[in-house]
């Protein structure tokens, strides 16, 4: 649009104040972790790791910290692998029903957590499976697996389609041709998908709270804190959690926006 | 040879099947099947703290001429609705800055900074924010510094809002940016040779163009502010109890959860019709 440069910078400049919003809490989190008065404001006391060291002294939420990672481990291949494997028919096959399993697959999102909290507890219970680490997973699964699809059909939507075919009329398998033509053009999305889940599911707090009972993973543990009591703890707790999720979160977009093959960021 | 062309047939459709049915199976198995029991558990009885299958309307009946039920849908409507009318106002400048006054390589490094807030930990950064909003705190601080008198913002509907904003931007701004930059841009050349300043090219050509994404921005920050739970618990103090602090303490207090369930439909069917409504206003042409 042809504006003046000084109207540029306005919304240029409204752009950057929203995003120093957004940071805002993640900033400061970081600087009260490391500050060494018990009750958060400002002027800040003296810099201190005190809090890291209380933290991780915490049985609980060490135990806390493993359930985490048992789940996340589990909990990204499957859900990428099913998120892949459900873009992939998208892509390749028609077939009824297709319409209702992609609106069924992205419809988890988009239900309130408490909701989808409350009917898996319900459900799980009668099977037997809820207050356990599957229990967890199971729902983590439910919840992570739409973005692994939506990521990896977004990749899927920028591959020649006719590639597999012409592998297969030069005498290739079906699962030939899936190797040497779906494989290499889509792993760095998997990728990316896999790292998200385990941002996601790191994260999530509101249904592993309802199904988990009493196995606590690192969210649930910092709701825990928060319901019981201020204490600079919870931002040294959430300074690691930022550390990882941030990590996972940038490599993702790290490996879908490079230069090269197997990103979503490439123009066609 | 028939056998081998059955075969080749048989394989092919075994390899589709693969494919295909991983994540409706297990969808069907831990996602239809929770809600469904969660339509069937609203009809079930309470017997001595016993949940037992039935198929009554009490629960309806109870929540849905309950006083406090209606006081909190209409208000975890309207803190809604004024979350999603106040992110997308946010969003819009953004979106469009991003869209229109950045090249490439600056609109792919704002929209992945953007982003990221969204994985991290949300409840982290709603302790965060009492941080800044308490009595106290940071904002109280800097107001007293400056000679103003500034109470505790916490527990206040501004507080509920700054949380609504935080949490639900990055999907906003995502959307609103994916329509506007997609508006061919020829459209908005022709308008300029035609003579329109700005302003009329934004009414007249961007907004209408990008309306898709606009009210689906809108409508994602309205269903994440509908059902989210930890900001009105932390950042509303539960003065504000809303729909799904009810689910929430109803479930974790006893054993009520076919009153629970009730309630969550209710949700449930608010957020679809929303959806419908939505989406029936985005796409319709004119």
């Amino acid at each position: 649009m042809r504006v003046s440069a000084r109207t540029k910078t306005v919304f240029r400049l409204f752009c950057f104040l929203i995003l120093a919003f957004l940071y805002a809490p993640i900033v400061t989190n970081f600087v009260f972790s490391l500050n060494s008065d018990r009750f958060p404001t400002i002027p800040l006391g003296e810099a201190t790791l005190d809090w890291y060291r209380l933290a991780f002294t915490d049985d609980l939420l060490r135990s806390a910290l493993l359930n985490s990672v048992i789940v996340g481990a589990i909990v990204a291949p499957v859900s990428t692998l099913m998120g892949f494997a459900a873009a992939y028919a998208d892509y390749r096959f028609n077939f009824f029903g297709k319409r209702l399993i992609l609106v069924l697959a992205l419809l988890p999102p988009l239900i309130p957590l408490v909701v989808i909290g409350l009917a898996m507890l319900a459900y799980l219970s009668r099977i037997g499976l809820s207050g356990t680490l599957p229990a967890i997973v199971a729902s983590h699964i439910v919840l992570t697996s739409p973005f692994a699809m939506a990521i990896i059909r977004l990749r899927f939507a920028q591959i020649d389609g006719d590639l597999e075919f012409a592998a297969q009329n030069l005498g290739a398998s079906n699962w030939r041709a899936f190797r040497e033509v779906i494989i290499p053009s889509t792993k760095t999305a998997v990728l990316a998908a896999a790292l998200l889940c385990l941002a996601v599911s790191f994260d999530e707090y509101a249904v592993t709270w309802f199904v988990g009972g009493l196995n606590e993973t690192t969210s649930v543990r910092i709701l825990s804190f928060l319901q019981s009591a201020v204490s600079p703890r919870i931002n040294a707790i959430g300074s690691v959690t930022f550390i990882v999720s941030i990590t996972l979160i940038l490599g993702a977009q790290f490996l879908l926006l490079r230069k090269g093959t197997g990103g979503i960021g490439n123009a066609r | 040879m028939k056998s081998f062309v059955t075969r080749r047939l048989y394989s092919h459709a075994f390899y589709g099947v693969t494919w295909t049915s991983p994540l409706p199976i297990w969808l069907a198995f831990f996602f239809i099947g929770p809600v469904v029991l969660l339509l069937w558990l609203s009809f079930w009885d309470v017997r001595n703290f016993v949940l037992t299958p039935d198929f009554q309307l009490d629960n309806w009946i109870r929540i849905l001429s309950a006083d406090y039920f209606w006081t909190a849908y209409f208000r975890t409507s309207a803190f809604a609705a004024a979350a999603a009318v106040t992110v997308s106002l946010l969003a819009l400048p953004c979106s469009l800055a991003i869209s229109f006054f950045f090249a490439m390589r600056g609109r792919l490094i704002l929209l992945s900074l953007f982003i990221v807030p969204f994985f991290t930990s949300y409840l982290v950064r709603v302790y965060s924010w009492q941080i800044y909003l308490t009595e106290n705190g940071i904002i109280s601080r800097l107001a007293e510094f400056f000679g103003v008198n500034a109470a505790s913002l916490l527990n206040t509907p501004f507080a509920l809002l700054v949380g609504f904003v935080t949490l639900t931007f990055p999907l906003v701004i995502v959307t609103q940016s994916i329509s506007m930059l997609s508006i061919d841009r020829t459209l908005i050349d022709a308008a300029y040779n035609l003579g329109c300043g700005p302003a009329r090219i934004l009414t007249a050509a961007v907004l209408p163009a990008a309306k898709p994404g606009i009210v689906i921005g809108a409508l994602f920050a309205f269903i994440f502010s509908f059902g989210d739970f930890v900001t009105p618990t932390y950042l509303g103090g539960g003065k504000f109890t809303t729909l799904s602090i009810l689910i929430a303490d109803t479930v974790k207090s006893g054993q009520q959860w076919p009153r629970a369930a009730v309630i969550a439909i209710m949700m449930i069917a608010t957020l679809l019709s929303v959806a419908l409504v939505s989406i029936a206003i985005a796409y319709r042409r004119k």
